[in-house]
């Protein structure tokens, strides 16, 4: 089963291996050129995202890394543009997203799978039903996608679990059930809303361990918002830091944390130390 | 004492059930069809009102206000006021303007403005990320509003429903008044204007176990399907 996964997941890949449009950077596979976008309210603006570049190459997994605020989510949610940028593009393959009418933008996002903080399933629908949801939306008839509910199911082990409610699972298999959602269209790309930050570190863990495991059966490519720098360092091999709606550091996870430039990262790094310093705990009564 | 006696069982004798239970019939009848055209048409026009918001799926800034403006004029028309505008309207509709048919429009159009506020109200307790999840499934608004919307919304909906239907009660006892038929007729007819005490109280306590087993039923349902969830 996971190699029919891995199969048609290729098939998608395919689809876009040309060269990026404008021939840049042949191995960017999102590209952002320019993105802006500002927030209205009647009284006052605020420009969350200034003049963002981004290149993320496929079967990346990309860590957008920031304080709340930083415009990071926001950054996220233009990829599949639940938020409108005001200017700027963003190539996703082939596909220019900032160019897609309405009607393309619904058929672009069901390859465009996203996890969220607070999960945000349906309550009123089994673990079944939550991952049928998307292939009911993408039309998908019923042997092939109750099929492919089960293979998705077992991909993330929640296969004994089918029938059970949301209310009945805990945060852990919740957010695997998410992640299920998210890929029962074979996505090309995985977008994930600080999809650790409501879990308990080891069970934050065990889904970080399944989206890297995700990420290398099907080559998915997979871009991360997070406020946790372990997140960046345990999953991540690229990272971009966001501070006041711009990107301020960016490169390889192992150079940014050797050598953090910006104030973001290094504040980042001083709390994450003082919290692995034991003399400190132990001052703090931790 | 015995007077209390007396009237208890002048209240529950066969006499009193004589004029009772056609009532009671009436009274069913005009809660039936009063409730469907509420349930279909709230549901309709809440729907309507929650999407078109400024923040909605399918946001209509000038028709929302319009709308909803309409709709709050329509609630703020006391029952009374309803039924006697309506009147001649059922004459026009179904040929004659008393009898438990005719009252229908009016009871329909008291209670499907508040309806509609209470199913807009209950759309909105959904969290926003649940819609946004579909969304950034690319699923369409009615897909959102069909497969997201209203089953998240679903107890919630089966509270606002129990009241709204209590609420349909009350206004057809007043219905009663203006030639609709029914219990509150009764109230009116035999117990206030020839004042038999006894025919007010059957026809007030046959209102309260309608009330309660509306109520009741409305409960059992919520608890059915909140348990169903795992809530």
């Amino acid at each position: 089963m996971e190699a029919t996964l891995e199969k048609q997941q290729l098939a998608v890949g395919t689809v876009a291996q040309e060269p990026a449009r404008n021939g840049e950077n042949p191995d960017a596979f999102i590209s952002i050129k320019g993105l802006n976008k500002t927030f209205r309210s009647k009284d006052k603006s605020v420009e969350v995202l200034k003049d963002i570049d981004l290149e993320i190459a496929r079967g990346d997994i990309y860590g957008i890394m920031g304080f709340s605020g930083a415009g990071k989510s926001t950054l996220l949610r233009c990829l599949n543009r639940l938020e409108e940028p005001d200017s700027g593009s963003i190539d996703i393959g082939e596909t220019e997203i900032t160019g897609l009418s309405h009607k393309q933008l619904l058929a672009f996002r069901q390859k465009l799978g996203m996890i969220f903080q607070q999960f945000n399933l349906l309550e009123a629908r089994t673990v079944r039903g939550n991952v049928s949801f998307p292939l009911e939306v993408a039309g998908v008839a019923n042997p092939a996608r109750d099929r492919r509910v089960d293979d998705i199911l077992k991909l993330v082990e929640l296969s004994d679990r089918a029938n059970f409610y949301p209310g009945q699972l805990s945060g852990g298999q919740k957010q695997r059930v998410g992640i299920a959602r998210a890929l029962a269209n074979e996505p090309v790309v995985l977008l994930s809303d600080e999809a650790t930050s409501a879990l308990d570190p080891q069970i934050a863990l065990s889904v970080l361990d399944l989206l890297i495991d995700i990420n290398r059966k099907l080559g998915l490519t997979i871009v991360v918002v997070t406020h946790q720098i372990e997140v960046i360092k345990y999953a991540c091999n690229n990272v971009a830091v966001l501070e006041d709606g711009r990107i301020v550091e960016r490169g390889t996870v192992s150079d940014v944390l050797s050598a953090p430039q910006s104030k973001t990262m290094r504040v980042f790094m001083k709390v994450n130390s003082k919290f692995s310093d034991e003399a400190w705990l132990e001052g703090a009564g931790i | 004492m015995n007077d209390f006696i007396t009237l208890m069982q002048k209240t529950f004798s066969n006499d009193t059930w004589q004029v009772i239970a056609p009532a009671i019939e009436d009274t069913l009848f005009m809660l039936v069809w009063s409730t469907l055209l509420m349930a279909i048409f709230g549901l309709v026009l809440g729907a309507v009102l929650f999407l078109t918001r400024p923040d909605g799926l399918a946001p209509l800034r000038v028709f929302n206000a319009i709308f909803g403006a309409l709709i709050n004029a329509l609630r703020s028309l006391p029952s009374m006021v309803i039924i006697i505008l309506t009147l001649p309207l059922a004459k026009f509709i179904i040929g004659k303007s008393y009898g438990p048919g005719a009252v229908i429009i009016a009871l329909a159009l008291t209670c499907i403005p508040m309806f509609a506020r209470m199913v807009e109200s209950s759309f909105l307790e959904v969290p926003r990320g649940k819609i946004e999840a579909a969304r950034s499934i690319g699923a369409r608004n009615h897909q959102v509003l069909l497969k997201v919307i209203i089953p998240e919304a679903l107890p919630s909906l089966i509270r606002a429903f129990s009241i709204a239907v209590i609420a349909v009660i009350s206004v057809t006892a007043l219905a009663g008044f203006f030639g609709g038929g029914g219990l509150g007729d009764v109230a009116v007819r035999f117990g206030y204007n020839r004042f038999l005490t006894h025919m007010m109280v059957a026809s007030v306590l046959a209102l309260i176990i309608l009330v309660e087993i509306v109520q009741l039923g409305g409960d059992i349902w919520e608890r059915y399907v909140v348990k169903k969830r795992h809530l």
